[in-house]
């Protein structure tokens, strides 16, 4: 096998080394885009065991089944992996291979000091940039959503009473309130399965951007009354002050006694969970109260969490599995598998890899490189804040309509003009003039105020409103009403039949659109 | 019963601060109806201080004049057709011009005693308020005969309208310099009487030249012209309560105008000068070629149906048809459905400004779905298909990217970003501009011909 030129790629899938571990970085579906792509797959076998897929079904897509984890490493170029590797693997590496799987560098330091020593180029899946145009590269997003939704049947599971309510001749069954903690994309998709199993939800994230995620999902959004913005970088949130703390513990203690599940999910990136869950809190919880955390493996969310079990205390149960995303592993494998691909898509080029340093979510992405560390990577000018989940898109800095700037000429021929009329009225006007026409310019500018603050849609109504009150000319009209008919007489009463036509037919006319406007 | 002077000043006071609240209610849709009461009620309060100032003596001719005005004018407002709006609002403004020359001539004929500079500035007063009056009367009558389609929408272009138009205004001028000099009553009116005639006629000429599409420009723009009437009525009669609601008016219309340009990227001059489609700029508009694709009504339901996301694009021709009621339905199933459906509304669509909006309204389509261009031209690469029904340079992708088009700069909705786009037409004809537009020959353009009432019809058959 050549080093360079029309090299035939191996795709490596070894068998997750880590028992825990039930998922498998390529599906017999994902297999064959792989195939189709031009690579090679080397299959350990039983490596898709776990996720009820069997050796026959990759052997079908086309894959080659290894006996060995040694004989893929042997060949593959490229290692595809769900969990970070273990030391041990990354010395069964070739220099030169690519490895692409989670790798978690901040908790993994010496890992991925190894891996460079060894030159494998690896791309860590938790590193790839929350940006619109890698979200289809987005396996951390793509996992919380399944831990997120596992978190609430899990709940529903331990919890002793139903999360719906029912009216049933034996009696009212009241719904589980379930409070969220954390907007991001595990809680909106824990506020969609608990809603869809019928609790009432409510939610809690310190930013405030989050708010209107939140309610599009269904639940009620906990304001938190304190001025400080929790949006940290790429749209996860960052560690706040000690005061800002202080209220949301106190908020989230208020809210412990009403409900009766806690779906937590906190994570500041590279830092331990923040402790949002004291044991006072989880004591003033109702008998058989349910606490998931979804923040375990980090730590907790709650103080009385360990990680990997489920406790209880007093009545309360805290379940802090932390292998949501393995349990439905045949779902979570294909997910996983597809983020993976779809990166592995964007680095291959001709049958070959080609790392691109300028891109952005390669770049991002990118841990070790040519022996050396590459993480974190260097602070890029477009930081593109990418929202949290896959379904909304950050609005870009929108560019205003084409409209040609007006040159300078156009603006200074009416302050000339505005100029040289009030000069003149100021040289020739007598003084009873100037009382009205001062009344006259501040009403225009008032009018001007006024009417840039009108919704376009109602340009109309406003539109025949003003045509309404324009028809106060009508006292002009009355003014030359006399009770002799004279000249003046006549058109005075010819002038108030118009402009009263005017304002009857107006306000009516207003009214009648206004009353056909509703939400 | 009179009432002192002083009270009837501050009933006047009052009046003019209601209906500054009135257009400051305008501003949302929510308290839209609580302006339009204080206007009501800023109005009532003007004219009963009015009726009751004791410069008002005649009550017959008043009761005359004033109670069949209200059946007149309640009559028109209920049975008008809601797309028929812009020839009302037209035909509205023509009686405020129209009353103002009145109350000129009124003014002029009773002959206030007056000396100096102040007959001087009166009788200016007297003579710009006429002359405003009388552009907006004729302008407005023409607009309402073209909106009403009496007379044809094309413009009239007359050789060295430029040159007749100016000559208009400056023989004006001098006639306004010999009014002034004139010595008595007598001897001016005739003066007024010609300079009126003339005026008239350049509104009249004016408003011909304009094209049909330039229509919501016009009646904004003579929107604007009755307030400044208004105003120098006030002034001529020294009622402060005249002044600040022409001002108020005044400014209301010149904005509107200025919205309408800036969404057509043209200057006012542009448009009040007339005779657009055949501008003479540099550089022939690209040949517009290709073949176009069809579907019919059915197909075009189903794929509606099984759209997450669909925006409408409606334009006059919606009007027109009278389709809105039918696409309000189709909406509502649609949406009953789960799919997001809005409508992106250009700021020209129609004939009047805001006008598209009444018409959904009046659909009973809610508002907080109809959106504006500048908030939804974003949105179209996420969606799955766009509905253009009856609307064509408003989404013509030739004024961003050809130089050489007529609407070149103009913003416009960018349908062809969307997934699909299904352009409802009668035929393959080109819009108002007369511009030819490519995107019916986009690969992911589909052409569904026909009468937008029928073709709605149609697909709410099949849905």
């Amino acid at each position: 096998m050549g080093k360079r030129g029309l090299t035939l790629l191996i795709v490596g899938v070894p068998k997750e080394t880590d028992e825990a571990e039930g998922r498998v970085a390529v599906t017999p579906r994902t297999a064959v885009r792989l195939r189709q792509m031009g690579l090679s797959v080397l299959f350990q076998r039983g490596a898709g065991a776990r996720a009820e897929f069997d050796d026959q079904q990759y052997a079908e897509a086309g894959a080659t089944l290894a006996d060995s984890a040694a004989e893929v490493y042997d060949f593959a170029n490229v290692v595809l992996k769900v969990a970070e590797p273990s030391l041990r693997e990354a010395e069964m590496m070739k220099p030169g291979t690519v490895l692409i799987g989670f790798v978690w560098p901040a908790q993994n330091r010496d890992l991925v000091a190894k891996l460079a020593v060894r030159g494998v180029t690896t791309f860590a899946m938790d590193c790839v940039p929350r940006i619109t145009r890698a979200q289809k590269m987005d396996a951390l997003s793509a996992m919380a959503n399944l831990a997120g939704y596992r978190a609430v049947l899990a709940a529903a599971n331990a919890y002793p009473r139903l999360m719906s309510g029912q009216v049933t001749a034996a009696g009212t069954v009241r719904p589980a309130k379930v409070l969220v903690i954390g907007g991001g994309v595990a809680g909106l998709a824990a506020i969609a399965a608990a809603r869809g199993l019928g609790a009432i939800v409510r939610a809690f994230d310190p930013r405030p951007a989050v708010k209107e995620q939140v309610e599009s999902m269904g639940a009620e959004f906990i304001p938190l009354d304190f001025k400080e913005d929790a949006s940290g970088e790429g749209g996860y949130a960052k560690e706040m002050s000690n005061a800002f703390l202080q209220a949301e513990l106190a908020l989230i203690a208020k809210q412990a006694l009403e409900v009766d599940i806690i779906i937590s999910t906190a994570l500041i990136p590279g830092k331990p969970a923040p402790k949002l869950i004291t044991a006072g809190m989880v004591e003033s919880m109702r008998e058989g109260s349910v606490i998931v955390d979804l923040a375990a493996a980090q730590g907790g969310n709650c103080v009385l969490t360990r990680p990997g079990e489920a406790v209880r205390h007093r009545t309360v149960r805290i379940l802090g599995y932390t292998d949501f995303t393995s349990r439905p592993a045949m779902q979570s494998s294909w997910l996983y598998s597809s983020t993976v691909v779809n990166l592995l898509e964007a680095i291959v080029k001709d049958g070959a890899v080609a790392v691109d340093l300028d891109d952005e979510v390669q770049r991002g992405a990118l841990v070790t490189y040519r022996g050396e560390v590459t993480w974190p990577p260097p602070k890029l000018k477009s930081a593109q804040d990418a929202g949290l989940v896959a379904t909304e898109k950050p609005l870009p800095p929108k560019p205003h309509a084409a409209v040609k700037p007006h040159p300078p000429t156009s603006r200074l021929v009416p302050a000339a003009l505005a100029a040289l009329v009030l000069l003149a009225v100021g040289l020739g006007a007598p003084p009873s003039f100037l009382g009205h026409f001062t009344v006259f310019v501040l009403a225009c500018f008032v009018g001007w105020q006024l009417v840039w603050n009108v919704t376009p849609a109602l340009h109309t109504p406003l539109m025949s409103v003003t045509n309404a009150i324009s028809g106060i000319i009508i006292l002009g009209g009355m003014l030359q009403l006399s009770s002799r008919w004279s000249t003046t007489t006549v058109l005075g009463a010819l002038a108030v039949l118009l402009a009263m036509i005017n304002v009857s037919g107006g306000f009516l006319v207003t009214r009648r659109m206004l009353a056909m406007f509703h939400r | 019963m009179t009432l002192p002077g002083s009270l009837v000043s501050v009933g006047y006071l009052a009046a003019g601060i209601l209906f500054i609240l009135s257009l400051g209610g305008l501003s949302n849709p929510e308290t839209a109806r609580r302006g339009n009461l204080f206007g009501v009620l800023g109005m009532a309060l003007a004219l009963s201080a009015a009726t009751f100032s004791g410069q008002v003596s005649g009550y017959g001719p008043l009761a005359i004049a004033v109670l069949p005005a209200i059946l007149v004018g309640s009559t028109l407002a209920a049975r008008v057709e809601m797309t028929s709006m812009p020839q009302l609002v037209a035909i509205l403004h023509s009686f405020v011009g129209a009353a103002a020359v009145l109350v000129g001539f009124g003014s002029y004929l009773s002959g206030v005693e007056l000396s100096g500079a102040e007959r001087v500035v009166h009788q200016l007063e007297i003579f710009v308020g006429v002359a405003v009056g009388a552009v907006t009367f004729t302008g407005s009558v023409v607009a309402f005969l073209k909106l009403q389609g009496t007379i044809s929408g094309a413009p009239l272009l007359l050789p060295g309208r430029h040159v007749l138009n100016l000559a208009i205004v400056a023989a004006t001028c001098w006639m306004g310099w010999t009014f002034l000099q004139a010595p008595e009553t007598a001897a001016g009116t005739p003066w007024l009487i010609a300079a009126t005639a003339l005026t008239g006629v350049l509104g009249l000429h004016l408003v011909l030249a304009i094209g049909g599409a330039d229509m919501p420009v016009v009646v904004s723009m003579l929107n604007s012209y009755s307030g400044w009437a208004a105003a120098a009525a006030g002034f001529m009669l020294s009622n402060d309560l005249l002044i600040i609601t022409g001002a108020l008016v005044g400014s209301s219309g010149a904005i509107l105008s200025y919205i309408m340009c800036r969404g057509m990227n043209r200057s006012l001059f542009n448009v009040i000068l007339g005779g657009f489609g055949t501008p003479a700029k540099a550089g022939a508009a690209a040949a517009v070629t290709g073949t176009h694709q069809e579907i019919s009504a059915a197909d075009t339901a189903a794929l509606l149906t099984s759209s997450k996301s669909v925006i409408i694009v409606p334009g006059y021709g919606m009007a027109v048809a009278r389709a809105q009621h039918a696409l309000s339905e189709i909406v509502k199933r649609l949406r009953d459905r789960g799919a997001e459906v809005r409508f992106a509304i250009h700021p020209v669509a129609g004939r009047l400004p805001g006008h598209m909006n009444v018409l959904l309204a009046e659909a009973n389509v809610p508002y907080d779905i109809v959106l504006e261009m500048e908030k939804i031209n974003d949105d179209f690469p996420e969606t799955d298909v766009v509905l253009v029904i009856g609307a064509n340079d408003i989404v013509n992708p030739s004024a961003l990217d050809d130089p050489g088009s007529a609407i070149a700069g103009m913003p416009v909705l960018e349908v062809w970003n969307a997934k699909r786009v299904i352009v409802m037409k009668r035929s393959m004809a080109s819009g108002y501009a007369g511009v030819d537009n490519p995107l019916f020959f986009k690969p992911n353009t589909w052409m569904l011909f026909g009468d937008a009432k029928k073709v709605a019809d149609e697909i709410l058959r099949t849905i």
